[in-house]
C-alpha cells in the first residue's frame, strides 16, 4: 500500500464533475495501488458511476488532478485511459455473442499473418495460444475456447470480459457491478478471478451494491455520498454497520450541505 | 512450454475428452449450431421426390441447367448473406441487378462499348450505388430497410428510364453472352477439381498438425480425412456431372462447366475465405453480433457497414449481368418479379440468420439450389406457378423457424 515514499498507482485529487446544474462529484479524492482491490460503494446517485467514467475517460473531470504512477496526466478519452493501462468492464460486458472466446478476447486487435490492410489473414493459431495462456494464468473455467460466448454462463462471460480487460498489459481494472446478475457459484468464480488479478499486482476497483461481496474480496472500501468521499475503511477492521452507516449518512446524523 | 500437460481437465479445455461424432451432433443441436445440415438433408429429400416423379430431373443436362439458372440469383444472394451478417437488410438488390445489367446493355448495344468495359462499368455502377446507400444508412442513421426500400423503387425507375422506349435490348457481344453460356474446356474443369481437392487435403492436414504441434485441441486425422473425403466426393461428383456429354441425343457433344456456374462458385468460395479468415470478415461478424461491443473495441463499424452495402450492390450487379447474359437480353422486368425475394429466401433457407452475425456464403449456394430445384422440378412436372409459390413459401417458413428456434435454444443453453 502506498505511503509517502512511493506514489499510488492511480490517484485522483479534488475531482469535480458537473452535469448542467447538477454537481455529480464535489471534489472527490480516490486512489488505488498495484496489487490492491478497492471497493467503491455508495447509494444510488452517490457518484460511483460518474467517478468510474472520469477514471475511464468517458467523462473527463471539470476540475481536479489525475495522477498515474505519480505523474500528472490528462485523461479526456477512453483511448487515453487505455493507453495508460486503465481498463473498464461495464455491466453489459461488451461481448459479441456470436463469436467464440478467442475472437472476443482479441476483438478489434486481431492478429494477422500477412498484412494486406483490412484483408489481412487472421492468425488463429497465435490468437488461440494467447487466449489459452491467459485463461490458464487467470484460472478461468471455460469449456472450450472455441465456444461461442452465447453458450457461456453469466460467470464465464464476466470472466471473459475481465480477461480481455487485463490481457493488454493493463495496470488498473475497474469492474462495474461484476456480480450483479450472477448466481452463487458464478459469483465465487468471479471473486476468485479478482484475487488472481491482485496476485498479478494489478490495481482493481470493484463497484458493487453487494456489501457481502465487497467485504469478502476487497482490501479497502471507499464510500461516496452525494458526490463526496465520506469514508475510507480498511476492510479487515471495518464493520458492516459502520459502512452502511456512512453510505446512508446515519453515522453523524448530519445533513450534507447542498453542493 | 507444453500447454497440454499444464492444463487440468476443467480448465482451458485442451485435454477435455472429445465426445463421439453423434454426441457432438447432439451438443451442436442443443446449442443451436446445426449449420448446413438441415438444408443439405432438405436438398437430398427434394432430389429424391423429384427423381421419383420424373427420372429426367437427375440427368446431367437438367442438373447443369439448374446450376446455370441459379447462378444469377445465387450471386445476388451472396451479397444478401453479407448484409444479413451485419444484421441489416438490402431490399434494393433486385432492382440494382436489373438497372446495372441494363446500363451494361445500353453501353454495349447503343454506344458500342467493348464487352469487358461495359461489364466493368455495370459492376462499378453497382458498387457506387451500394456505397451511396451504405453512406446514407451510416451517416444519416436511416434504417437500411427504408433506404433500400427507396432504392428498390428508385432503381426500378432508373431501369425503365434508361431503357426508354426500346423496352428490350438484345445482347450480341460475344464476351457478354459468353459470361453465363460459354463452357469451360473439360480438362480445365478437372484441373480445377484436382487443385481444389489437393488444397483441401494438404491444407487441412497441415493446419491440423500445426494445431497439434502448438498444443491446441485438433480434430483427429481420421475425422479430418472422413470430412474431407465427403467434400472431395461432392467436388468430383459436381465436376463429373458437368463434364460428361449431357446432350441426350449424343451429338453434338455438350460438356464442360458453364462459365456462369464457375464464376458463381468462385465467388462463393472466395467470399467464404474473406468472411471467415480475414480481419475484415471477422469485423463483419462482430458488427452483426454486437455493434456496440464492436464500436467500443475500436472496430470502424460505419466503414464496415458501408463497405458491405457496396459489396452487396456490386454482387447484385454481377448477378444481374449473369442473368442478362443467360437470357441474351435485358428488358423492363429485369431484376423484378421474384428475384429480390428469391435472393433473400435463398440466403435464409441456406442457413444465414436474419438476426445477424450467423451464416456463411455457402448458404447462398445451398439456398439457391433449394429454390432452384423446387422451381425446376415443378416446371418439369408442369405444375402451375401457384403451387410453386406455396411450396417455396412453406420451405422459407420452415427455414426461418429452424433459425428462430435455434436462436432460442442458444440463448437458453448459456443460462
Amino acid at each position: 500500500m502506498a505511503t509517502g515514499a512511493h506514489p499510488w498507482l492511480l490517484e485522483l485529487r479534488g475531482v469535480v464533475k458537473r452535469f448542467g446544474a447538477v454537481q455529480a462529484l464535489a471534489g472527490v479524492d480516490f486512489e488505488v495501488d498495484a496489487g490492491e482491490v478497492v471497493g467503491l460503494v455508495g447509494d444510488n446517485g452517490a457518484g460511483k458511476s460518474t467517478l468510474v467514467k472520469v477514471i475511464s475517460g468517458v467523462h473527463p473531470a471539470d476540475a481536479g488532478e489525475y495522477r498515474f504512477a505519480g505523474r500528472r496526466v490528462q485523461v479526456a478519452t477512453p483511448r487515453a485511459a487505455a493507453e495508460l493501462g486503465v481498463q473498464t468492464v461495464y455491466q453489459d460486458l461488451a461481448l459479441c455473442e456470436n463469436l467464440d472466446v478467442v475472437a472476443n478476447l482479441h476483438l478489434g486487435r486481431e492478429r494477422a499473418r500477412a498484412l494486406f490492410g483490412p484483408l489481412a489473414v487472421l492468425d488463429e493459431l497465435a490468437m488461440e495460444r494467447r487466449a489459452f495462456e491467459l485463461v490458464q494464468e487467470l484460472h478461468v473455467r471455460i469449456p472450450t475456447l472455441r465456444t461461442a460466448v452465447a453458450a457461456l454462463s453469466g460467470g464465464q462471460r464476466q470472466s471473459v470480459a475481465v480477461a480481455r480487460a487485463v490481457m493488454w498489459d493493463s495496470k488498473v481494472v475497474l469492474l462495474d457491478e461484476p456480480t450483479a446478475a450472477l448466481g452463487v457459484e458464478q459469483t465465487q468464480q468471479v471473486k476468485e478471478l479478482i484475487r488472481n488479478l491482485r496476485r498479478r499486482r494489478l490495481g482493481v476497483v470493484v463497484i458493487s451494491h453487494n456489501l457481502a461481496d465487497v467485504f469478502e474480496v476487497t482490501d479497502r472500501i471507499v464510500v461516496l455520498r452525494q458526490g463526496r468521499r465520506v469514508a475510507s475503511f480498511d476492510t479487515g477492521s471495518a464493520t458492516h454497520q459502520g459502512v452502511v452507516a456512512s453510505i446512508t449518512g446515519a453515522e453523524s446524523g448530519a445533513v450534507e450541505p447542498p453542493a | 512450454m507444453d500447454a497440454r500437460s499444464a492444463s487440468g481437465p476443467a480448465r482451458g479445455g485442451a485435454s477435455r475428452p472429445r465426445p463421439g461424432a453423434l454426441g457432438a451432433l447432439g451438443v451442436r443441436f442443443r446449442q443451436g449450431e446445426l449449420g448446413a445440415l438441415p438444408v443439405v438433408l432438405g436438398l437430398l429429400l427434394i432430389a429424391a421426390v423429384f427423381r421419383l416423379a420424373n427420372p429426367y430431373f437427375l440427368t446431367p443436362l437438367n442438373l447443369t441447367n439448374l446450376l446455370v439458372q441459379i447462378a444469377g440469383v445465387g450471386t445476388i444472394a451472396v451479397g444478401v448473406v453479407l448484409v444479413l451478417l451485419l444484421g441489416e437488410i438490402d431490399l434494393s438488390v433486385g432492382a440494382v441487378s436489373g438497372f446495372c445489367a441494363a446500363a451494361m446493355a445500353v453501353l454495349s448495344v447503343k454506344h458500342g462499348v467493348p464487352g469487358p468495359l461495359a461489364v466493368a462499368s455495370g459492376l462499378a455502377l453497382g458498387l457506387g450505388i451500394g456505397l451511396a446507400q451504405g453512406a446514407w444508412v451510416t451517416k444519416l442513421r436511416v434504417p437500411s430497410f427504408v433506404v433500400t426500400l427507396a432504392g428498390y423503387l428508385g432503381w426500378q425507375g432508373a431501369l425503365l428510364w434508361i431503357l426508354g422506349s426500346t423496352g428490350t435490348i438484345n445482347l450480341s457481344d460475344p464476351f457478354i453472352v459468353g459470361l453465363a453460356n460459354a463452357r469451360l474446356p473439360v480438362w480445365l474443369g478437372w484441373v480445377a477439381a484436382a487443385l481444389a481437392v489437393a488444397v483441401l487435403w494438404v491444407g487441412g492436414e497441415w493446419g491440423r498438425r500445426r494445431r497439434a504441434a502448438a498444443g491446441l485441441p485438433a480434430r483427429s486425422a481420421t475425422a479430418r480425412a472422413v470430412r474431407d473425403a465427403f467434400i472431395s466426393a461432392a467436388i468430383i461428383g459436381a465436376v463429373w456431372l458437368m463434364s460428361v456429354n449431357r446432350n441426350p441425343r449424343g451429338d453434338p457433344r455438350i460438356a464442360g462447366i458453364p462459365a456462369g456456374v464457375a464464376g458463381f462458385l468462385v465467388l462463393v468460395v472466395a467470399l467464404d475465405r474473406v468472411t471467415r479468415r480475414t480481419r475484415f470478415g471477422r469485423w463483419i461478424y462482430a458488427v452483426g453480433g454486437g455493434a456496440e461491443a464492436a464500436r467500443r473495441a475500436g472496430i470502424p463499424v460505419d466503414r464496415i457497414r458501408t463497405a458491405v452495402f457496396a459489396l452487396a450492390s456490386g454482387l447484385a450487379a454481377a448477378g444481374g449481368i449473369l442473368a442478362a447474359s443467360r437470357l441474351f437480353a435485358v428488358n423492363q422486368s429485369s431484376g423484378g418479379g421474384d428475384i429480390l425475394l428469391d435472393a433473400i429466401a435463398a440466403a435464409v433457407i441456406g442457413g444465414t440468420s436474419l438476426f445477424g452475425g450467423r451464416g456463411t456464403t455457402w448458404s447462398a449456394l445451398l439456398g439457391a439450389l433449394v429454390i432452384g430445384a423446387i422451381t425446376n422440378g415443378m416446371d418439369l412436372l408442369a405444375f402451375a406457378s401457384s403451387a410453386r409459390f406455396v411450396i417455396t413459401g412453406a420451405v422459407l417458413l420452415v427455414a426461418v423457424t429452424i433459425d428462430a428456434t435455434a436462436r432460442y435454444r442458444r440463448e437458453r443453453f448459456g443460462r
